[in-house]
C-alpha cells in the first residue's frame, strides 16, 4: 500500500523537475534569512543563481554536525521564532547538543512523511500502534505519534522504559502494530518470557517500524520470528528531519525508500568529499528541499551506504538506500582493519543459538588494540564439557577473522550480564579513548 | 541406572561460585557431589543434588544457564587398585571417559565415584557384566 500514490510514484523526470524547483527555493532562502549558509556560499563563490540544475548540488558546500553545534541553540533557523512552533533536539551525548525547529508546515510535512512510513509497513487506519520510542526532545516518539495520527491509527504513547508495565498493555490493549528501536524490542521480548508470555502467541503484533541504530538482516528474521510480525527498517535523524527519510516497504524489504521529494540524498567519498554514482558504498549526505524552519544543505550524516536506483516492486519510484551498515563514527579501526559493530553483529547471528546479546571492548595492550567479543550463554549453546564451549569461543574468533579480518578473543559470559537497553544499545565500549 | 547431574555455566570472576551456593543454599537444596571444570574465563559447576528439579528452577530464576546431564554412579573398592580395576574394564572394552569425581559419601563400604562416558549406556552394560555395582539415582540423592 502506498500513502502518497501522486509524489511517491512519479516518474523520474517530474521528480527531478520538483526537485530542482525545490532545491532553488531552499538554496535561495537559506542564503537570504541565514549568515551561517550565506558566509560559506560567499566563501565558496556559489550563489543561489549558480544553481541551475540538480548537480548544480555539488558547488555547494557541506554542513557537518560542529556546524549546528557552533550555532547553537537557534543560530541556524532560516524563520523568526515567531513562526517556530516545536523544537527537538539530540541528547548531546557526544558532545554539546544539537537543536532544530519546525514550522506549522515543517509539522504538517513531517506527519505526512511517517505516514508514508507506516504505511510502507503495512500499517493503516483501524491498527492499534504501541509507540515506544521516546517522547520529548527526541524526535521519535513526537514523530511516530503524529504519523500514526495522520494515518487515522489508534495510538498508545508509551515512550520508553518501564518496560514490565509495556507487556502488560501488549497484552491487555493488544496492539497490531510497534514502534521501537530493534534492540528495545529484542529486550521487550526477553522481560515478556520472564513474565511466562509467548511474544508469537500471547500479543497481536502483525507490523513494526524499526529504527534510531543499525541493525542486520539477521536480526529482522530473529524479530519477526519471536513476535510473528513483519519488520520493517526505516530512517531518519534529527537534524534532517527525525524519522520519515527513508523507509523500507513490507513488498521487497530490501533498502529503504528516500522521501527523494522531500530530502535529495548524495553519497560521497567520506575522505575526499567527492560525490559517487549510484551503486557505490559511501557516506550519505542529505539536502533539505521543503522544509522552513530548519532546512539543511548537504548535511554530512556520517552514515555509510550506497543508493539503488532500480524499481522496486512495491510500485515506488524513489531511490533506495541500502541498510545502514554503520557510521563513519561507529566505525571502529581495530589494528588498522575497519570494522563496524554490524558486520560482527551478522557473524554472529549466523552461528546457531546465539542470540544477538553481545557486547565489544575494544582496548589497548602497549601498543596493540584488542577486540574481545562477549557473548552470553544461552541454554542453546551451554554444554556441561568445556571442550564444547571452547570450540564455540573458537568458531567465533575464526568466523570474524575469516569474514572481517580482525583477530578477536571470543569471551563466554553469564545470561544477562550484558546491559540492556531501554534505547540504542550500547555495542561497544571502547577503552582506548578513556 | 543413571545419575542426573545438573550444569551451572560460571563467569570466572569472584563471588560467582558463592552465588550459586548461595541461591541453592535458600532453597533448602543439599549438594551431595561437585566438580569444577574450568578454563581461563568460564567454569563449568556440575552438582548431584537432593532435588533436582527444585535446583534448575531457582537456578534459572536467577538468571543462571543450567543443563541436565546423566551420569553413571559406580562403586569403587575403596582399596589400593580400586579404580585402576574398574578402568581396565573400560579400557578394554574402548569406553572413554569424559570426565569423573568422587563422592564424599560412601556407599556400604565402596568408594563412589561419578562417571560421564561418550557411551553412558553401553559402559552401563559392560560394567554391570563385570560384577561392577552402579548405583540408582534415587539412592545417590538421598546419601
Amino acid at each position: 500500500m502506498i500513502w502518497n500514490e501522486e509524489f511517491e510514484t512519479l516518474p523520474r523526470e517530474a521528480l527531478e523537475a520538483l526537485q530542482l524547483k525545490r532545491l532553488q527555493a531552499t538554496v535561495e532562502r537559506v542564503y537570504v534569512n541565514v549568515p551561517f549558509y550565506k558566509k560559506k556560499f560567499d566563501e565558496q563563490g556559489v550563489t543561489p543563481a549558480d544553481i541551475k540544475s540538480l548537480s548544480d548540488l555539488q558547488k555547494l558546500p557541506f554542513t557537518v554536525k560542529n556546524d549546528l553545534r557552533d550555532n547553537y541553540p537557534f543560530g541556524l533557523f532560516s524563520v523568526p521564532m515567531s513562526r517556530v512552533v516545536r523544537v527537538h533536539g539530540s541528547s548531546g551525548t557526544t558532545g554539546k547538543p544539537i537543536v532544530v525547529g519546525y514550522t506549522k508546515r515543517d509539522i504538517d510535512t513531517w506527519a505526512e512523511l511517517m505516514a508514508r512510513t507506516l504505511t510502507c509497513a503495512g500499517i493503516h487506519r483501524g491498527d492499534i500502534v504501541h509507540n515506544a520510542y521516546g517522547y520529548g526532545l527526541f524526535t521519535g516518539g513526537l514523530g511516530a505519534h503524529y504519523g500514526a495520527e495522520k494515518i487515522g491509527a489508534s495510538v498508545i504513547p508509551i515512550s520508553g522504559g518501564n518496560t514490565k508495565r509495556q507487556i502488560t498493555i501488549m497484552k491487555d490493549f493488544a496492539p497490531t502494530a510497534i514502534t521501537c528501536t530493534p534492540s528495545y524490542l529484542l529486550h521487550l521480548a526477553d522481560v515478556a518470557k520472564d513474565m511466562g508470555f509467548d511474544p508469537a502467541v500471547d500479543f497481536n503484533i502483525r507490523a513494526g517500524c524499526f529504527g534510531a541504530e543499525p541493525w542486520s538482516e539477521k536480526m529482522r528474521d530473529q524479530l519477526e520470528k519471536i513476535f510473528n510480525l513483519d519488520a520493517v527498517d526505516i530512517y531518519g535523524l534529527t537534524e534532517v528531519i527525525g524519522p520519515g527519510v527513508s523507509s523500507g516497504c513490507l513488498e521487497a524489504k530490501s533498502g529503504l525508500h528516500v522521501f527523494e521529494d522531500h530530502f535529495i540524498p548524495e553519497i560521497i567519498d567520506p575522505e575526499t568529499g567527492e560525490v559517487l554514482p549510484d551503486g557505490e558504498k559511501g557516506e550519505l549526505v542529505f539536502t533539505s528541499i521543503t522544509k522552513e524552519a530548519f532546512p539543511v544543505i548537504r548535511y554530512r550524516t556520517r552514515d555509510i551506504t550506497s543508493l539503488n536506483p532500480t524499481p522496486c516492486v512495491c510500485g515506488r519510484t524513489f531511490k533506495r538506500m541500502e541498510r545502514i551498515t554503520g557510521r563513519s563514527d561507529d566505525m571502529l579501526i581495530i589494528r588498522g582493519v575497519n570494522v563496524f559493530p554490524s558486520q560482527i553483529e551478522s557473524v554472529l547471528m549466523d552461528i546457531e543459538g546465539i542470540e544477538p546479546h553481545y557486547q565489544l571492548i575494544v582496548d589497548r595492550e602497549g601498543t596493540l588494540d584488542t577486540l574481545e567479543v562477549r557473548v552470553e550463554v544461552n541454554e542453546k549453546i551451554f554444554s556441561d564439557e568445556v571442550k564444547q564451549l571452547e570450540s564455540l569461543e573458537r568458531k567465533v574468533t575464526n568466523d570474524i577473522k575469516e569474514t572481517i579480518g580482525t583477530t578477536c578473543r571470543c569471551k563466554l559470559v553469564e545470561p544477562k550480564s550484558i546491559p540492556r537497553s531501554e534505547g540504542k544499545a550500547q555495542r561497544v565500549i571502547d577503552k582506548r579513548s578513556i | 541406572m543413571k545419575v542426573e547431574q545438573i550444569s551451572v555455566f560460571v563467569e570466572n570472576k569472584s563471588g560467582r561460585l558463592s552465588e550459586v551456593t548461595r541461591v541453592l543454599g535458600n532453597a533448602g537444596v543439599n549438594i551431595r557431589a561437585l566438580s569444577i571444570a574450568d578454563s581461563s574465563d568460564f567454569g563449568i559447576l556440575r552438582i548431584i543434588v537432593n532435588d533436582n528439579d527444585k535446583a534448575v528452577e531457582v537456578l534459572k530464576a536467577n538468571d543462571f544457564t543450567v543443563s541436565k546431564t546423566e551420569v553413571v554412579a559406580i562403586e569403587v573398592p575403596d582399596s589400593p587398585g580400586g579404580l585402576a580395576s574398574i578402568l581396565d574394564i573400560l579400557e578394554r572394552e574402548g569406553l572413554n571417559v569424559e570426565y569423573m569425581y568422587a563422592f564424599v559419601e560412601r556407599s556400604s563400604n565402596n568408594a563412589l565415584i561419578v562417571f560421564r562416558f561418550d557411551e553412558n549406556d553401553r559402559a552401563i552394560q559392560v560394567l554391570t557384566s563385570n560384577g561392577i555395582t552402579i548405583v540408582n539415582g534415587s539412592n545417590v540423592y538421598s546419601l
